[in-house]
């Protein structure tokens, strides 16, 4: 008791010092947090991704599509339960401004989320979708976002199907877990189908992707191959991945910033450890006297070396304290400012875990030198430094 | 009786054929060499000398702060020399009082505080270290001063509450390196008066170092120390004494 009024007497003593110590380490783990709280929003899509799916997409590139028909002999392969279709469909609802994007898919109505559990829809809905070729389901997150109701309708431009196009809300799908990313609309394929037959016969009866679903996750691979091997030589061969590995692979293609982002992050820390070591040093040093004194006093070289080590780890926790505090509503404004870019967006419970133990390693390696060297100081020798 | 009356009779600093040096990079300084004292349970005696002559070596040795190179150095019947450094922390806690010239107070602790910090050595109740404290400051003259920091002091004050700080313990033992060194003469006189009183009324044993002969004036026994060496081994008495 004694011993943390000591400490926490001693790191108030120099107030301005102390203070923007605090500050640094504030500004620290709040910039760790929130970079850390990026680079698991930029997994986010993959976190949701379910062991039990695969997607089947053209060999060649994402950019190819693969024919309609490929659907009933994927379906066909020993061991898949169900195949629907999924178009990126890359319309512009409004103008092209980050708050106004979003993601379209145009998708088989009739089984998409049955392959899809945690989106939660209501029957009825999801009925009235079924049975409305123009109608969609939006996200909970975009409909508060836009203000979407069911019934409304909602017009966009497209730029890979050039025109406007218009979509009646049917039903408002909500997130069954927390990494569930409601910021999509879905819509008929066959409507998109139909339309492209009008508008562009030669673009018809084309898929971007087909979602697979599998009896068993532990035969994913062994499904993939084969059902690769079924279109192996013909004129869209196929490349089939768990839908993990999908996502993961649009990662990788910003691999480069997401590490360069992890990187930094991690330099923050690397940066404040230097000012707080510093701090502690500085400490340590001018009050070689007042250590020596309670050596003399008859306190032992564990107790003094405790006071600098004990003044390190109390001023990382506060700071630290403080920036994961601040890192909640920061990370909030973030998210907001930025718009649709991160579907998920929010503070995970293993960023606050990894922040206080980088405040707690940070106090304890700053304090670990300083601490030694007060609890090593000969009193002789430290008694001089007063005067 | 006093108990001063007491002093000189049993002996409670044995010291015989005391050296110490040190490096000063390859060379080797001497700092005491063949110091033979004994100073009796009860005195006050003063240690004089110029500067660099080894009085606070020698008092720093007496009060195991420091090792010395050989000889031997009896403390109450106890060989010092030999205890480890924390057999001599905890030895330092029970036995010796601290009053160094310049106060060497906690700035961050009140008065109070600061004077019960050594008791936070011993096995002492919260509440029976509070009535200590609270007397030795009243010794010392500074009940009302309790919940005041070092440097809501003045320098008298604060010497005060380091004499409290050292008495705090009931050592057998008190060193006092400079007490008046950084004071007013009038701090001073009121300092050695408290320094009398812990030694006649107390019967506090104490060694100071001092080169100011107003301080000497208030001890029983003087010695003098030039260059490593003493030079009147069992003591002149001061001036006037």
């Amino acid at each position: 008791m004694y011993f943390l009024r000591l400490v926490f007497k001693n790191l108030f003593r120099h107030k301005l010092r102390s203070l923007l110590t605090l500050a640094g380490l504030v500004v620290a783990i709040l910039a760790f947090g929130l970079l850390q709280t990026v680079v698991a929003a930029w997994y986010a899509g993959s976190d949701m991704a379910s062991a039990r799916r695969l997607v089947t997409r053209n060999a060649t590139s994402l950019v190819f599509p693969l024919p309609a028909y490929y659907r009933e002999r994927i379906r066909a392969i020993d061991g898949v339960t169900a195949v629907s279709t999924s178009n990126w469909f890359g319309g512009i609802y409004k103008d092209q401004s980050p708050g106004n994007f979003f993601a379209q898919f145009a998708v088989d109505a009739g089984n998409f989320f049955a392959l899809y559990p945690e989106f939660r829809t209501n029957p009825d809905e999801l009925l009235a979708f079924q049975r409305d070729r123009r109608g969609a389901m939006v996200g909970r997150v975009l409909a508060d976002q836009h203000g979407f109701k069911v019934g409304d309708v909602i017009p966009v431009k497209g730029t890979i199907y050039p025109g406007t196009w218009e979509f009646t809300v049917r039903g408002i799908y909500e997130p069954g877990e927390d990494t569930t990313v409601t910021r999509q609309l879905y819509f008929h394929w066959d409507y998109l189908n139909e339309e492209i037959k009008k508008r562009f016969p030669r673009r018809a009866e084309q898929v971007g992707v087909f979602v697979v679903q599998i009896a068993d996750g532990s035969r994913a691979a062994e499904i993939s191959q084969a059902i690769d091997a079924e279109f192996r030589n013909s004129l869209a061969e196929t490349l089939t991945e768990t839908e993990k590995a999908f996502q993961l692979g649009f990662i990788a293609q910003t691999e480069a910033i997401v590490m360069a982002i992890r990187i930094v992050s991690f330099v923050v820390i690397v940066i404040i450890f230097a000012v707080v070591a510093n701090t502690m040093a500085m400490t340590a040093r001018e009050r070689l006297g007042e250590y020596a004194t309670l050596k003399a006093l008859g306190f032992g070289p564990l107790f003094v070396g405790a006071l600098i080590l004990g003044e390190s780890v109390l001023i990382t926790l506060l700071g630290g304290g403080a920036g994961i505090l601040a890192t909640f509503p920061v990370a909030a404004a973030f998210k907001s400012a930025m718009g649709a870019f991160f579907p998920v967006f929010r503070v995970s419970h293993d960023t606050v875990v990894l922040q206080a133990a980088c405040a707690l390693a940070v106090g304890l390696a700053a304090g670990i030198a300083p601490g030694i060297r007060a609890a090593r100081v000969r009193i002789v020798e430290g008694l001089r430094h007063i005067g | 009786m006093s108990p001063a009356d007491g002093a000189g009779t049993r002996p409670l600093v044995e010291i015989a054929r005391l050296a110490k040096s040190y490096r000063r990079g390859d060379q080797v300084v001497p700092v005491l060499s063949d110091i033979s004292l004994s100073i009796a349970e009860g005195e006050f005696l003063a240690l004089m000398g110029p500067s660099g002559s080894g009085k606070s070596t020698l008092l720093n040795l007496v009060a195991g702060i420091d090792k010395p190179d050989s000889g031997s150095l009896r403390v109450g019947g106890e060989d010092i020399t030999r205890l480890s450094e924390a057999e001599l922390a905890d030895w330092r806690a029970a036995h010796v009082g601290f009053i160094f010239q310049f106060y060497n107070l906690m700035p961050v602790l009140d008065a109070f505080e600061n004077v019960e910090l050594p008791l936070l050595l011993t096995s002492l109740s919260r509440r029976e270290r509070r009535e200590r404290v609270r007397m030795a400051l009243s010794l010392v003259g500074l009940a009302d001063r309790m919940d005041h920091r070092p440097n809501e002091l003045s320098g008298g004050q604060q010497q005060r509450v380091a004499i409290a700080r050292a008495i705090i313990t009931d050592p057998t033992l008190v060193v006092a390196d400079e007490p008046t060194g950084d004071l007013d003469r009038k701090s001073a006189a009121e300092i050695l008066g408290l320094l009398r009183r812990l030694n006649e009324d107390l019967g506090k044993t104490i060694v100071m170092v001092t080169h100011d002969w107003h301080a000497v004036e208030s001890a029983r026994r003087v010695v003098h120390l030039e260059k490593g060496e003493l030079v009147d081994g069992d003591g002149g008495r001061p001036p006037g004494a």
